[in-house]
């Protein structure tokens, strides 16, 4: 084991950082969270930024247009971002995380050289139309319907969970072309022009009040069967494809953010004097102690994908602890707030004075309560876990499929 | 970066698997339960062969010359084994200690737990030569010591909680050390808590891997029990924390290792090297404790009615558990110690 940088890794992270500190003034003000369109003028900015700069779709490989940088690379990457306070992914992560490297990977020529480039110059911005309303964890009994007509199939049915659509350009869409029963054998990936006719776009309010997904309901969409990815009925290994890339590399922003946090945390106790009780100082020390851990499992993980080309136990077993200790450390602040955790504006009149960003912890509190739920529930990752790691024998199955 | 075993640690932890395997068996080790001394003298230094006691000795004395990244891998193996014996303090003492190396001499710890100057037990009193004296980490001034065994009277155990790890209560007058040691109070406490998380990671693991296998051989209401939800999410939650343990207890033993790693991650929060490297050891102690305490607990249970039972042998990882949690500070006051290091 060396965990030292070698002098490509070094120089990597060197130009990167100057690159940043010249580029992140230039960026606008960040807009408001309920403001799509400043929001999308925002995100593609950044996009765009680092495109020229080459430092676009960073894990793409080169021939698709991307950087084709290791995964310490990418690694490195994401740490430069997050100490720098560059922006995140945002409005660009369906595109450029999911939709992008499936239809690299599965795509034909023409798809390819159609969509990636715009996706990597931030010109589009891409949806998900995977969930639907009565398929969440079991994903294979989607039901949202494609029936072939000409050159078009004509899809009608629903989608939930879809993040940005109220902006999105195009939406990697599921739908079932087999028969009712058929399940994995019977899903085919469309890519849907979000401008078609027949689609309409609900947003969802979550329990942050805030609108960050939507509802899709789709009637009679016309969508080209040019714009099939891989072959009717083979979308659940297409879609399989897409899944992988969410648990490599993926928290690696999430998680630096949450150690940034728990500094702040720390400070907050110091000031508020709940660091003279000891219950609240085990507390900072067991998470500082689960989120270095994490660190080190990251650093791991990525180490192991760079040798072998897979991720291995680590990237299984990550989110699992991750969401849990995400959730604590929100629950410890939410404790250290007190009474100001029960306003969103900022209680100014502190008894040392200063105000407390209040409304910030406590929308993060809020938010905490996804951490085990999305890209795959606790419970869902628990079996995935004993079943493939551990070898453990499936639940007998209610459905065969 | 690389955070791989190289092949060199690989071959070093299979060959120690496989020795372990054919001449320390359970059979084996079970033999001597709740006797006086629970050490075979010989095959204490048919394993002292392998070189393992001497891994972080220089070359230049004698020893395998290797780093702590090394030695936790072998007491990962060790712990896997549930080897009966003064392995730490064994480990820490060579090159300084005359036969520590060779294992003609055992060589306990007597750690003050931070909470006196001393313990109020002493391990393995049937069985040490003599122990490495670590005084109270607040107490600068104290020098690292080794006491020769008659340099203090301790009681032969007779009921010890693990009948593999027996304890004696220590009398008056408290042991001295009689030889000062070259390295510093802390380096040494910081070694000794590492290889002791090395250990508990592979009493994690050994409970780990019994539970899943006897949920797969055990049937109930026509099944696997290991196929049950209740079951399978209970083992899931042990791996998750075997890994993060393990993870980061290889981390804190490269930056010991590496003190220039540890010296830029210890940048965000403006911390010295030395307070990186306590950070992560007292992190990596405080995680192994609870993976080796959770995993043990949580295969009891598994075992159900079985785990109870003398004959299984899980309490016996459960129990050494309790004492390496226990011996070099507890869980809370690693958290502590983290907490003062978080920012």
């Amino acid at each position: 084991m060396d965990l030292r940088a070698t002098p490509a890794e070094e120089a990597f992270r060197a130009d990167l950082r100057a690159w940043l500190t010249a580029t992140l003034p230039l960026l606008p003000e960040k807009p408001s969270h309920t403001d799509w369109d400043a929001r999308r003028v925002f995100d593609t900015t950044w996009q765009r930024l680092l495109f020229d700069a080459g430092y676009a779709g960073i894990d793409w490989p080169v021939e698709a247009g991307g950087r084709g940088a290791s995964p310490v690379e990418q690694l490195i990457f994401k740490e430069e971002c997050e100490r720098a306070g560059a922006p995140y992914v945002g409005l660009g992560f369906v595109g450029l995380l999911h939709a992008g490297p499936t239809i690299n990977a599965e795509g034909s020529l023409l798809q390819r050289t159609t969509y990636l480039p715009k996706i990597l110059s931030g010109d589009h911005v891409w949806c998900q139309g995977f969930s639907e309303p009565g398929s969440g964890s079991d994903l294979a009994s989607m039901r949202t319907r494609a029936v072939r007509d000409g050159d078009d199939y004509v899809v009608s049915g629903s989608k939930i969970w879809t993040s940005h659509a109220e902006v999105a350009d195009y939406c990697e869409l599921l739908v079932r072309t087999g028969t009712e029963e058929s399940r994995h054998k019977g899903i085919t990936w469309l890519i849907m022009d979000m401008k078609s006719p027949g689609i309409e776009v609900r947003p969802l309010m979550t329990i942050s009040g805030s609108t960050e997904f939507a509802e899709l309901f789709l009637d009679e969409v016309r969508i080209p069967v040019g714009n099939r990815v891989g072959e009717e009925n083979d979308g659940w290994r297409v879609t399989m494809v897409t899944l992988s890339f969410e648990r490599g590399t993926g928290f690696v922003g999430e998680l630096l953010e949450s150690m940034r946090f728990l500094r702040e945390v720390a400070e907050l106790a110091k000031r508020t004097g709940a660091w003279g009780d000891p219950g609240i100082r085990r507390r900072v020390g067991q998470l500082t102690a689960t989120f270095d851990g994490l660190w080190a499992l990251t650093k791991r993980t990525v180490s192991e994908a760079q040798a072998t080309g897979i991720p291995g136990i680590g990237g299984t077993v990550f989110k699992l602890s991750y969401s849990e200790a995400g959730q604590q450390l929100a629950q410890l602040s939410m404790e250290l707030l007190g009474e100001a955790g029960l306003l969103l504006d900022p209680l100014d009149h502190t008894a040392d004075g200063q105000s407390l960003e209040n409304g910030e912890l406590v929308e993060a509190w809020i938010k905490s309560f996804n951490l085990t739920i999305a890209a795959g529930t606790s419970q869902i990752q628990r079996n995935i876990v004993s079943e493939r790691i551990l070898g453990l024998p499936k639940e007998p199955a209610g459905v065969k499929s | 970066m690389n955070f791989q075993l190289s092949s060199d640690q690989i071959a070093l932890r299979d060959g120690l698997i496989a020795l372990l395997e054919g001449r320390f068996s359970l059979e084996t080790i079970r033999a001597r339960e709740g006797q006086a001394s629970v050490v075979d003298r010989t095959l204490w230094e048919q394993l002292a062969e392998t070189g393992v006691f001497s891994i972080l000795v220089p070359e230049s004395l004698g020893g395998l010359g290797l780093g702590m990244t090394d030695a936790v891998i072998a007491t990962e193996a060790l712990g896997h084994a549930l080897l009966p014996g003064p392995v730490i303090g064994t480990m820490l003492a060579a090159g300084t200690i005359a036969g520590a190396a060779e294992g003609s001499t055992l060589v306990g710890l007597l750690a003050s737990n931070g909470q006196g100057p001393l313990p109020a037990v002493i391990e393995l009193p049937g069985d040490c030569d003599g122990y490495l004296v670590l005084p109270d980490p607040r107490d600068t001034a104290s020098p690292v010591g080794y006491a020769p065994r008659g340099a203090f009277t301790a009681d032969t155990p007779t009921r010890s909680l693990d009948p593999l790890h027996p304890v004696g209560r220590l009398h008056l007058p408290l042991p001295t050390g009689d030889v000062e040691l070259h390295e510093r109070a802390d380096v040494l406490r910081r070694r000794a808590l590492l290889l002791g998380s090395g250990f508990e990671v592979g009493l994690a693991t050994f409970a780990l891997e019994h539970a899943v296998a006897y949920a797969k051989e055990r049937h109930q209401f026509g099944r696997p029990i290991g196929s049950f939800q209740a079951i399978k999410h209970l083992l899931a939650d042990e791996l998750a924390r075997l890994e993060l343990a393990r993870a980061a207890l290889h981390y804190a033993a490269v930056i010991t290792d590496e003190p220039e790693v540890a010296a830029i991650d210890g940048e965000v929060s403006g911390l010295s090297v030395t307070q990186m490297q306590w950070r992560a050891t007292a992190g990596a102690k405080l995680l192994c404790d609870q993976a080796a305490l959770s995993s043990t607990k949580t295969a009891v249970q598994v075992y159900g009615g079985m785990g109870y039972t003398w004959e299984v042998p899980i309490h016996l990882a459960l129990k050494r558990a309790r004492v390496h949690s226990t011996l070099l500070g507890s869980t809370d006051q690693m958290a502590e110690l983290v907490a003062t290091l978080a920012s």
